[in-house]
C-alpha cells in the first residue's frame, strides 16, 4: 500500500480532525459530514485517519471482520461458534479496521454484496458475495462527493447505516450480515446539496475552508510538497506525532464507558436542542454521545459544560430547521443559542 | 512576429509534458479550429514516445470511462473478465476531454477522484479491482458565455489554464523544444525532486503570496505552481530554481486563476531601484506588454534566466532571440538577485492579468463564477431520460450495449434452463448464455419541475413585492429541495430582463443571487416574458417540466424594442403571452397590483396560465399558492414525461 499524509501534519482544520477523532472513539456518534472548499484536505484527512487507526481483533476467515466477542454476529461466525461450543473463543487476529472506500460509479451489486459472478460462471453455483458494504462491516465507509452519488445508492445507504445491518434479497440469494460502519461523506454544497434525510442522518457535520492566514496556506504548500517529494521521509517526521493521537484514542476507547454523563450535562443538552428547535431526539442523542467521546479522549472522568460547547456545532448544524427567511447561517445560530443556555 | 501568448502555450504543453501527472493537466480555452488543432499537435509531439491519448465524450457510460466487466470476454471464458475503461487505458499519457464545459457533475467527479488517486478504483458489476491511472487531462473548454466553464471539481484539480481564443493563426510558430528536451528534462526533474533546497521553501512563499494578493483560495494550484516551476528549471537543465521559473510559473498557473487585482500599495524603495522601475511604474498598457518580453523558457538557450526582466525591445526578435538574451542576461541579473522573489513573481503575474477583471472585481460573484455552469452542467446529465439513471424497476430483456445496465442474476437465471439443451447442441462446458438472456435494469425517472420565477423588478409594481417574491423563491427553494425540484428567477425592470437564477437547487446559490436583486424603472413586461419562455425552454430540452410563475401587476411600459410607451408595451406582452399559450407553458400570473387589474386578467387568459389576484399576499401565501398550481400541473407534465 502506498503511504498517505500522516494525520497529524494536516495544518488546522481542527474542527474536521476532531470529530473524525471522536467517531473512531466512539463509531455510534454516526459518522462525520465534511463539506467545504475545495482543496481542504477532505480525503486527506479521512485517508490518514485510516492509517491512524488502532488495529481491531477480527475473526479469521470471517467475510464481515466480525468481533469474536461480537454479541450478533455474522451467519458464518454463529454457526461455527456453536461448532466449537460455548465459552471458546473463534480464532482471530488483530487486522486494521477497514475504511472502504465508495467510488463514484460503483453498481449497486458490489456495494450491496450479489452473487459470486465466478462461481456461478465456472462453477454454476450459487454463492454470494460481500459487496462493499459488507467490507465496511466494524470500519468506516468514505463517500466523496456524497453529492453526486446516485439515488438509489443513497437510498441503500440510509437503510443499512440505520439499522446495522444488510439485508440482501436478490432472486436467488438471500443474505443478512451486520454492516455497522462510521459514514464519512465529504463534499462541496455548491455542487448540489444533499437530500435532507442523508444530512440528518450524519452524526456530525463539519464544514471546513481554505485558511485565510498567510502562514497558514504557505505551511500547507510546503508540507504537501515535502510528503510528495520523499514520502517515506515525511511519515517519518511524523510518525511519532500519529503514535501518540493513535494511542490517545485506544485509551479513550477504554474509558469511554466509565465516563460520566451528569444530569447537569443532560439538561443542557435537552435546553440547547429545544432553543434550536431541533427534530427528535436524534441530535440530542449524539450531543451527548460526542461530548462523552471528547470526554473520554482528554481523559476527563465526567462531560463537562467545556465539552458540550466545544461539540455544539458540529452536532447540531446540519439538524437546524431550514428558515431561508433567516439569513444567518446554521453556526451563528447554534452559537447564539448556546450562549443562551451556557450563560 | 510570434505572439507572445503562443510563446506560453507553448511553455504550458512543455511543461505538461515534463511533469503530466505533477500538474494533472490543462484546460484549454479554445473555439475547435486550427490554433487549438496545432497546440494540440504541439503538445502530443513532445509527449514521451508511446504515451497513450485518448479523447473522453461528454456523455461517456461509466463502464466505458472506469471500466468493468467484459461481456464478451465473461462469457466466452466462462469466468469474469474485466475490461479497462478509457481513464486507465490512457495510464501514462494524456486524456483529452471535449466540450468540457458540457461535461456533468458525475463524470467530473469521477475524474477527479481518479486524478487524485493515480488509479482508478473500480466497484462494478461483480469486479473489484484497481488499475494505476497516471495521467494527465486536457480539458477543452468551448465554452462562448465567462460562465460556461468546465466543472469546478475539474477545473481545480488541472493547474495550466492557457486560452488560445485571441491568437491568430498566422502567429503560429514551432515551439523550441522536441520530444527528446522534454526526456532530459524528465530525468532532470527528478534530481530536482529529490533536492530539498532552501529555494523551494522561498519559492513556495512567493507563490503563496501571490495566489494570496491575487484571491486564489484553493491550495492545489499552488502546490501545482510549485511543481511546474521546477518542471520549468529542469526543461532550462538546471539543478535549482532560478527566479524565472518561479514566474513563468505563476504566471501559467496562477495569473489566469485570479478574482482580484492585487493590492496597489508598493514597496517606496522600488522606485529607487533603477533598472525595474520602468516597468514597475508602468502604466496599465505597457503591464499588459511586459508578459511579451519574456517568451520564457522560449529559447533553448539556459542562460535566459533573466527574461522577466528583460527590456520590452527583446521581443521583437521574439524566441530566435537567444543571443539578445546572453547579452543582457549578465546586466540583468543582479536586478534579480536585489529584489525579493516575492516581488518579481507577483510583477510576473500582474502582467499577464486577465483583461477586464478589474471591471468584474466588484462583481461579488465573479470569483464562483464557474458554480454556475457547474450547476447547469451537471443538470443537464442527470435531466437527461437516460437508461442509467433513475430508480430500478425491475428487469427487461435488452441490449446492455446500448446503455442500460445489464442485471447478471436475471441474465444467468434467464440462461440457465436452457443450458443442459445447450450444452447437447454444443460441445461447451459452463454456462452458455446466448443474447435472448440479456436481461438490464429498466429505471423509471421521476419528471421534476423546475418554477421559473418571472418577477416584475420595475418601481411601478414592485419594490414591497420584490421582498416577498424573493421569500418565496426561498421558501419553495427548500420544499423544491425535498422533491429535488429546481428553481429558476428572472427579473425584468428597466430596460431589460435578466435571468437573475439560473435553474438550481442549491439554497446556497439562490440566497445569494436573490440578495443582489435589484429593482426600479420601468416595466419592461414582453422582455421579461421572453427571458421566461427561453428559460423554460431550455428546461424543457433538458428533459424537465417548466412551470412559469409571473409575479405582476400586468401593466407594461417599456416595449420589446425597449421604447416607452404604455400601448406598445402591453401588445408586445400580450404576443409573447400568446406565444406561450402555443407553446403549452404551463404558467400562473399572479397580480400584485393593490387592486386587481384587467390588464393582469387580459394577460394571464392570453398566456393561458392560472390567474391569482393576490393583493396583500405575504410570501408564505404566495408560495402556497405555487405549490397547489405545481401539484395540480405535475400531473399533466409527469405523465408526459413518463411516457417519453
Amino acid at each position: 500500500m502506498s503511504l498517505v499524509f500522516p494525520f497529524t501534519a494536516i495544518v488546522g482544520q481542527d474542527e474536521m480532525k476532531r470529530a473524525l477523532l471522536l467517531c473512531a472513539v466512539d463509531p455510534r456518534i454516526g459518522g462525520v459530514l465534511v463539506l467545504g472548499d475545495r482543496g481542504t484536505g477532505k480525503s486527506t484527512a479521512v485517508r490518514a485517519l485510516a492509517a491512524l487507526l488502532p488495529p481491531m481483533r477480527a475473526v479469521i476467515g470471517c467475510p464481515y471482520g466480525c468481533d469474536p466477542k461480537a454479541s450478533s454476529p455474522c451467519e458464518q461466525c454463529r454457526v461455527q461458534r456453536k461448532a466449537s461450543g460455548a465459552g471458546v473463543l473463534l480464532k482471530s487476529a488483530k487486522v486494521p479496521v477497514p475504511v472502504v472506500d465508495l467510488p463514484l460509479g460503483a453498481t449497486e451489486d458490489r456495494v450491496v454484496g450479489a452473487l459470486d459472478l465466478e462461481r456461478a460462471l465456472t462453477k454454476g453455483e450459487k454463492a454470494f458475495e460481500p459487496g462493499l458494504l459488507g467490507r465496511a462491516n466494524r470500519g468506516f465507509l468514505y463517500i466523496d462527493e456524497v453529492n453526486l452519488l446516485e439515488d438509489h445508492l443513497v437510498d441503500v445507504l440510509l437503510d443499512v447505516a440505520a439499522s446495522g445491518e444488510n439485508v440482501v434479497e436478490r432472486e436467488g440469494i438471500s443474505v443478512r450480515h451486520p454492516a455497522r460502519f462510521v459514514l464519512i461523506g465529504s463534499g462541496n454544497p455548491e455542487e448540489g446539496e444533499l437530500r435532507p434525510q442523508l444530512l440528518d442522518r450524519f452524526g456530525l457535520s463539519v464544514e471546513v475552508r481554505t485558511p485565510t492566514e498567510l502562514k497558514a496556506r504557505v505551511e500547507v504548500v510546503r508540507r504537501r510538497d515535502a510528503f510528495e517529494r520523499d514520502p517515506a521521509g515525511f511519515v517519518e517526521q511524523w510518525r511519532k506525532a500519529d503514535a501518540k493521537v493513535q494511542r490517545q484514542i485506544d485509551a479513550g476507547r477504554a474509558r469511554l464507558e466509565s465516563v460520566v454523563v451528569p444530569d447537569e450535562a443532560l439538561e443542557q443538552g435537552a435546553k440547547l436542542c429545544i432553543a434550536l428547535g431541533t427534530d427528535g431526539l436524534r441530535g440530542e442523542l449524539t450531543l451527548l454521545r460526542t461530548a462523552r467521546a471528547l470526554a473520554a479522549f482528554e481523559g476527563s472522568e465526567s462531560v463537562q459544560d467545556s465539552h458540550l460547547q466545544r461539540i455544539a456545532v458540529s452536532a447540531l448544524r446540519h439538524r437546524l430547521r431550514r428558515n431561508p427567511l433567516d439569513d444567518s447561517g446554521s453556526d451563528i445560530r447554534v452559537e447564539r443559542a448556546m450562549d443562551e443556555v451556557f450563560a | 512576429m510570434t505572439d507572445p501568448r503562443w510563446q506560453d502555450a507553448l511553455a504550458a504543453a512543455a511543461l505538461l509534458a515534463v511533469d503530466p501527472v505533477g500538474l494533472g493537466g490543462v484546460v484549454v480555452r479554445a473555439a475547435p479550429g486550427p490554433v487549438r488543432d496545432a497546440w494540440l499537435a504541439a503538445l502530443a509531439g513532445l509527449l514521451v514516445t508511446g504515451a497513450p491519448v485518448r479523447r473522453i465524450p461528454a456523455q461517456i457510460p461509466d463502464a466505458r470511462l472506469l471500466g468493468g466487466l467484459d461481456l464478451t470476454a465473461t462469457l466466452s471464458a466462462g469466468r469474469p473478465v474485466a475490461e479497462r475503461g478509457l481513464l486507465a487505458e490512457a495510464d501514462g499519457g494524456v486524456v483529452v476531454v471535449p466540450m468540457a464545459e458540457r461535461m456533468s457533475a458525475g463524470t467530473a467527479g469521477r475524474l477527479a477522484a481518479v486524478l487524485d488517486a493515480g488509479e482508478v478504483r473500480v466497484e462494478r458489476d461483480g469486479i473489484a479491482t484497481c488499475w494505476p491511472t497516471r495521467i494527465a487531462v486536457v480539458a477543452l473548454d468551448e465554452g462562448l458565455e465567462s460562465e460556461d466553464r468546465p466543472p469546478v471539481v475539474l477545473m481545480d484539480r488541472l493547474g495550466l489554464w492557457i486560452d488560445l481564443d485571441e491568437i491568430a493563426p498566422r502567429d503560429l510558430s514551432p515551439g523550441p523544444w522536441d520530444a527528446s528536451d522534454v526526456v532530459l528534462a524528465r530525468a532532470a526533474l527528478r534530481t530536482l525532486n529529490a533536492a530539498d533546497s532552501s529555494e523551494s521553501a522561498e519559492a513556495i512563499e512567493a507563490l503563496c503570496g501571490v495566489a494570496d494578493a491575487i484571491g486564489i483560495a484553493s491550495p492545489r494550484p499552488v502546490l501545482a505552481s510549485i511543481r511546474a516551476a521546477r518542471a520549468a528549471a529542469a526543461l532550462e537543465g538546471r539543478t535549482h530554481l532560478a527566479p524565472d521559473d518561479i514566474a513563468l510559473a505563476a504566471r501559467l498557473l496562477l495569473a489566469p486563476r485570479a478574482t482580484r487585482m492585487p493590492p496597489p500599495e508598493r514597496p517606496s524603495d522600488d522606485a529607487s531601484d533603477p533598472p525595474p522601475a520602468p516597468e514597475q511604474t508602468a502604466t496599465p498598457p505597457q503591464a499588459g506588454e511586459a508578459p511579451e518580453s519574456p517568451p520564457p523558457p522560449a529559447a533553448q538557450s539556459d542562460s535566459n534566466e533573466e527574461q522577466t526582466s528583460a527590456p520590452p525591445d527583446v521581443d521583437a526578435s521574439g524566441q530566435s532571440g537567444a543571443d539578445p538574451d546572453t547579452t543582457n542576461s549578465g546586466a540583468s541579473d543582479p536586478v534579480d538577485e536585489a529584489r525579493p522573489l516575492a516581488e518579481v513573481v507577483l510583477e510576473a503575474v500582474q502582467s499577464a492579468l486577465p483583461a477586464g477583471l478589474l471591471a468584474q472585481a466588484g462583481d461579488s460573484r465573479t470569483p464562483r463564477s464557474g458554480s454556475a455552469a457547474q450547476q447547469r452542467s451537471g443538470r443537464v446529465g442527470a435531466a437527461r431520460t437516460d437508461p442509467r439513471r433513475g430508480r430500478p424497476d425491475g428487469t427487461q430483456r435488452g441490449d446492455p450495449r446500448r446503455g442500460p445496465r445489464l442485471d447478471l442474476v436475471a441474465t444467468l437465471r434467464a440462461a440457465a434452463p436452457w443450458q443442459r439443451l445447450r450444452r447437447r447442441e454444443g460441445s461447451r462446458t459452463g454456462i452458455e448464455v446466448r443474447t435472448d438472456d440479456f436481461r438490464v435494469v429498466r429505471r423509471v425517472q421521476r419528471a421534476t419541475t423546475t418554477t421559473i420565477f418571472v418577477v416584475d423588478a420595475s418601481g411601478s409594481s414592485a419594490l414591497n413585492r420584490l421582498a416577498e417574491a424573493k421569500g418565496a423563491v426561498e421558501i419553495l427553494l427548500a420544499e423544491c429541495y425535498v422533491r429535488r425540484d429546481r428553481v429558476a428567477l428572472v427579473a425584468f425592470h428597466g430596460q431589460g430582463a435578466d435571468l437573475v437564477l439560473p435553474p438550481t437547487r442549491s439554497l446556497v446559490r439562490a440566497r445569494r443571487s436573490l440578495a443582489g436583486l435589484p429593482g426600479g424603472g420601468g416595466t419592461p413586461l414582453a422582455a421579461g416574458l421572453e427571458v421566461g419562455a427561453t428559460v423554460a425552454d431550455t428546461v424543457r430540452r433538458q428533459g424537465d417540466s417548466p412551470l412559469l410563475v409571473v409575479l405582476t401587476d400586468g401593466r407594461a411600459n417599456v416595449s420589446r424594442d425597449r421604447q416607452p410607451g404604455r400601448p406598445r408595451a402591453q401588445d408586445d406582452a400580450l404576443a409573447v403571452a400568446r406565444q406561450w399559450r402555443t407553446e403549452g407553458y404551463s404558467a400562473l400570473l399572479v397580480d400584485t397590483s393593490p387592486r386587481s387589474h384587467p390588464a393582469a386578467q387580459a394577460l394571464a387568459q392570453a398566456m393561458g396560465a392560472r390567474f391569482l389576484p393576490l393583493p396583500y399576499a405575504d410570501s408564505s401565501v404566495l408560495s402556497s399558492a405555487v405549490t397547489a398550481t405545481v401539484a395540480s400541473e405535475r400531473k399533466g407534465p409527469s405523465r408526459q414525461q413518463g411516457r417519453v
